[in-house]
């Protein structure tokens, strides 16, 4: 079984198409689309990296790393945000609260996977 | 004793003699007077006019007229302001008399231009806050934005010429579709609302929108109280946007409203003979206090009655209306000065205030102000809806108090001992 990546988002479409070209990669991808359980994803499915939107229905991106930096078991899991382009505030504060990577939406495929994978495959 | 015609001339050509190096009996000579006369004319204590004037104007390289009448304050301020916020621009600050004297028409320029500049730069913020803040908005590009990246992968993924079952494919192609409509409905959502602006002139609120109607319609909105015409019929003839006539309507309906109860020519006469006392004539009208103010605010200077300025704020100090006079006028965006009568009044709901204020300059502008904060709307679960009306009538008799000090707003006000100060005055300088 290959790494595994959670993806947080709540788009479905874009769900689709990150599954799909991450699973053709030899990731194992899991998703979730609700903010407010969030972490009971993380908890019940450990993954070895999360990609993390930051506008969410329930609670926001931002809640959700700062809990994960918060807890022991997941404050060095590597976190990449998807932010809005342009929207340099968000990328402020996902700085500040320990996001490790970036990626401005609307990306290209090769940018998402070329990054899992320096993540995931070093 | 220093003589009342031209208490300032004297002065100023001793400030001018001792800007260009002179000495006092260098002056005298060059000009044949001796030098003690010339210490009394530098000290008021000597009229001086003519050809002594025009001498010593020349001597001092300056326009007989600025040493005798000196530079509108005004102008000078707004000079002295726009050259402190053009910190790159090298302006001589210790010249800006000196320009103005020499120049007044394109002193005037350069202070109007400032000060367009000044309005034009809060606006400018006005509209950014607005769109920063605005959740549809937001929420409206954060949906083109989704859709675009959904997309933009999909398509990458249908066009990398890899090998796709069938399957996969019909379900790619679907969601291209779907993303593709819900971008097309986003986009119209979008264009349409970033067109809106356009209706209104730029960076004009609807409040403002109002009030800048009503100024135009003051006999209109007289003649709808006397022949009885209804807010509606106005509002369906006024040229102006969605949002502003909805208030617009509300503010004529309460006007139409305050005139039934408080009518001409009764309470004109009224107003007159107590002195314009808001008190008085809640008694004489059984009217509330906020109603007499907005009364008190529509009568005319043309039939004699002193300019009246009124000013409507919520809880956040946020001005909902205003009716300006010479001199009055709140600033928007929250920046306006916090010693006005009517923020104090948000404190002390129900509750009168009367307080004279006094604004910066030479002599100080007054004016006799009465205020309310007016609560309503409230229930069990939901807090009172806080309304402040403040009356600001123009130049009262003077009063037994010394009068509260006010501003217009930090940035340009010259008072250099404020407590209530936010941020550093740009006329420092001049304070």
């Amino acid at each position: 079984m290959g790494k595994r990546v959670l993806l947080i988002e709540d788009e479905p479409n874009i769900i689709e198409a990150i599954s799909f070209i991450l699973s053709r990669d030899g990731f194992t991808v899991h998703t979730h689309e609700d903010g407010e359980t969030a972490m009971d994803k993380v908890r019940s499915s450990p993954p070895d990296m999360i990609i993390l939107d930051v506008m969410l229905p329930g609670r926001s991106g931002f809640d959700i790393l700062r809990d994960l930096r918060a807890n022991p078991d997941t404050e060095k899991l590597p976190v990449m945000m998807l932010t809005a382009r342009g929207q340099s505030k968000d990328r402020d504060l996902a700085s500040r609260l320990g996001a490790d990577h970036f990626m401005a939406k609307p990306f290209s495929n090769s940018e998402v996977r070329e990054l899992v994978r320096s993540v995931l495959e070093p | 004793m220093a003589l009342q015609s031209a208490p300032q001339t004297g002065t100023r050509i001793r400030e001018r003699r001792i800007d260009q190096g002179l000495r006092q009996a260098d002056l005298a000579q060059m000009v044949g007077i001796s030098p003690s006369y010339l210490n009394l004319i530098e000290h008021n204590r000597r009229r001086i006019a003519g050809r002594l004037l025009g001498d010593i104007a020349r001597v001092l390289e300056v326009e007989a007229v600025l040493l005798t009448e000196g530079a509108d304050r005004e102008v000078l301020e707004q000079m002295q302001a726009a050259a402190t916020l053009s910190r790159t621009s090298g302006a001589e600050l210790d010249r800006t008399e000196d320009l103005a004297g020499r120049f007044p028409g394109w002193s005037l320029l350069i202070a109007e231009q400032s000060k367009r500049i000044q309005q034009l730069e809060g606006q400018v913020q006005e509209l950014s806050d607005r769109m920063a803040h605005d959740p549809a908005l937001s929420a409206s590009l954060h949906s083109v934005i989704s859709s675009v990246t959904s997309i933009r992968s999909t398509a990458s993924i249908l066009t990398s010429g890899e090998d796709l079952d069938q399957d996969w494919q019909k379900r790619f192609h679907s969601n291209i579709y779907e993303d593709a409509l819900r971008l097309a409905g986003n986009s119209d959502a979008l264009v349409r609302y970033l067109e809106k602006p356009q209706e209104t002139p730029i960076g004009k609120l609807p409040t403002q929108e109002v009030e800048a109607w009503l100024e135009e319609h003051l006999d209109d909105v007289r003649a709808m109280e006397l022949n009885g015409t209804s807010a509606a019929d106005a509002v369906a003839k006024a040229n102006l946007t969605p949002a502003a006539l909805d208030l617009l309507h509300a503010h004529l309906m309460q006007a139409l409203d305050d005139a039934d109860r408080m009518p001409e020519p009764a309470f004109s006469k009224a107003a007159k003979s107590s002195g314009y006392d808001p008190v008085a004539l809640a008694d004489l009208f059984d009217a509330e206090f906020d109603a007499i103010l907005r009364r008190l605010a529509t009568l005319s200077p043309e039939k004699g009655h002193p300019p009246m300025g009124l000013a409507v704020c919520d809880a956040s100090g946020a001005i909902l209306f205003q009716k300006t006079v010479p001199e009055f006028g709140l600033a928007r965006a929250g920046n306006a000065c916090p010693r006005w009568p009517i923020f104090a009044a948000l404190s002390q709901p129900m509750r009168p205030i009367a307080r004279e204020v006094a604004l910066p300059g030479t002599p100080e502008t007054r004016f006799m102000c009465y205020a309310i904060a007016k609560e309503f709307g409230a229930t069990v679960h939901e807090p009172p809806t806080v309304r402040a009306y403040m009356l600001a009538i123009s130049e009262p008799a003077e009063g037994a108090v010394e009068p509260l000090k006010v501003g217009p707003t930090c940035r340009i006000c010259a008072r250099s001992d404020c407590a209530a100060r936010r941020e550093p005055s740009v006329l420092g300088a001049l304070s």
